[in-house]
């Protein structure tokens, strides 16, 4: 992770691409969000989605899997050129997430993630918190996700800042 | 055929699902696929993490609530998914060996706009420890089937018919 002094408000990256099989999306909803429309293609089709498909926290999952593994890519990289590395915290939570198209078994959905505001942690000085806008792209160019999450970054000196 | 129809929701009521024990072992097993970050993994890292210990994943937490709900719930009525979640605030983290409550409380019902067969019910959803902390807190709108709707055939196969 760059440390958040070096985050720019406008930065976007590009988290890779997943496609969900049948069987990805029965085994997620089989475990944590066991609705008929996510489970069976019969009661699928019967519902008002008209094929099987994922769960959104599935398609939220995902994203949270592609962000760690870029990040950790960015990781290896930094330290292969000697840099220092800062460390991810916690995240308080995210809002406004919307699903405007269901994530349809073969969807490929491309994940991206633009940081939209940065400030200090007031009462940590060693860390600040960054707002993202997150959003996923499937195969038509269609929206499938997007919501605004926000983290703690850690800052490069851990020491009070003036800002 | 479902229990509880739209029309069976008004604001005020609460139900709660669960308590449910979560492990170590379903904490490491989620963080390994959705969430490897070293302090939902790994107990001597988490140590060093602001967490100071072992951690489920923030969206394990969400899955956890959406199954708990779905179970304690959902599985009786004609719930039919959500266009989005509105917030979700991550306010303490899930440690191993925490048995967890989930509870929804109705704030609102609307019926759609645009489709006569399905209604809106705004939830206030929340996970709480055994001493009733608040581990999360979670907004969302979910659509439930009208108790006099037909058959959904025919109906346009999408997830936001507000659109």
């Amino acid at each position: 992770m760059k440390f958040f002094d070096d985050i720019r408000v406008g930065e976007v990256s590009d988290l890779g691409r997943h496609t969900f099989t049948a069987e990805d999306i029965k085994s997620f909803a089989a475990r944590f969000d066991p609705q008929p429309f996510h489970l069976d293609e019969a009661e699928a089709a019967r519902s008002h989605f008209g094929r099987l498909c994922a769960s959104g926290w599935h398609t939220a999952c995902i994203w949270m899997r592609l962000l760690i593994d870029f990040r950790r890519r960015e990781d290896e990289e930094r330290r292969a050129r000697g840099e220092a590395v800062g460390q991810l915290g916690p995240s308080p939570g995210f809002r406004n997430l919307e699903g405007s198209q269901p994530v349809y078994v073969g969807d490929t959905v491309s994940y991206t993630t633009e940081v939209i505001e940065r400030r200090p942690w007031a009462s940590r000085p060693g860390w600040g918190i960054i707002f993202v806008r997150n959003t996923g792209v499937n195969q038509h160019g269609e929206p499938v996700i997007s919501f605004t999450s926000s983290a703690f970054v850690e800052r490069r000196e851990r020491e009070p800042q003036t800002q | 055929m479902p229990r509880l129809h739209w029309e069976d929701f008004s604001p005020g009521q609460v139900t709660e699902c669960g308590p449910r024990l979560i492990t170590r072992a379903e904490i490491i097993a989620f963080a390994a696929e959705y969430d490897p970050q070293p302090m939902h993994l790994d107990e001597a890292a988490a140590r060093a993490s602001l967490f100071g210990g072992l951690v489920a994943s923030g969206w394990h937490s969400c899955c956890l609530l959406m199954r708990m709900l779905t179970d304690g719930m959902l599985a009786e009525t004609s719930f039919m998914g959500a266009p989005g979640v509105e917030e979700v605030q991550w306010l303490a983290p899930i440690r191993p060996g925490a048995r967890v409550k989930a509870r929804a409380t109705v704030l609102e019902t609307r019926a759609s706009r645009s489709r006569p067969d399905l209604g809106f019910v705004k939830l206030r959803l929340e996970l709480v420890d055994a001493s009733e902390q608040p581990i999360m807190s979670l907004m969302v709108s979910p659509m439930f089937g009208r108790r006099d709707a037909r058959s959904p055939a025919g109906a346009q196969p999408r997830a936001s018919p507000e659109l």
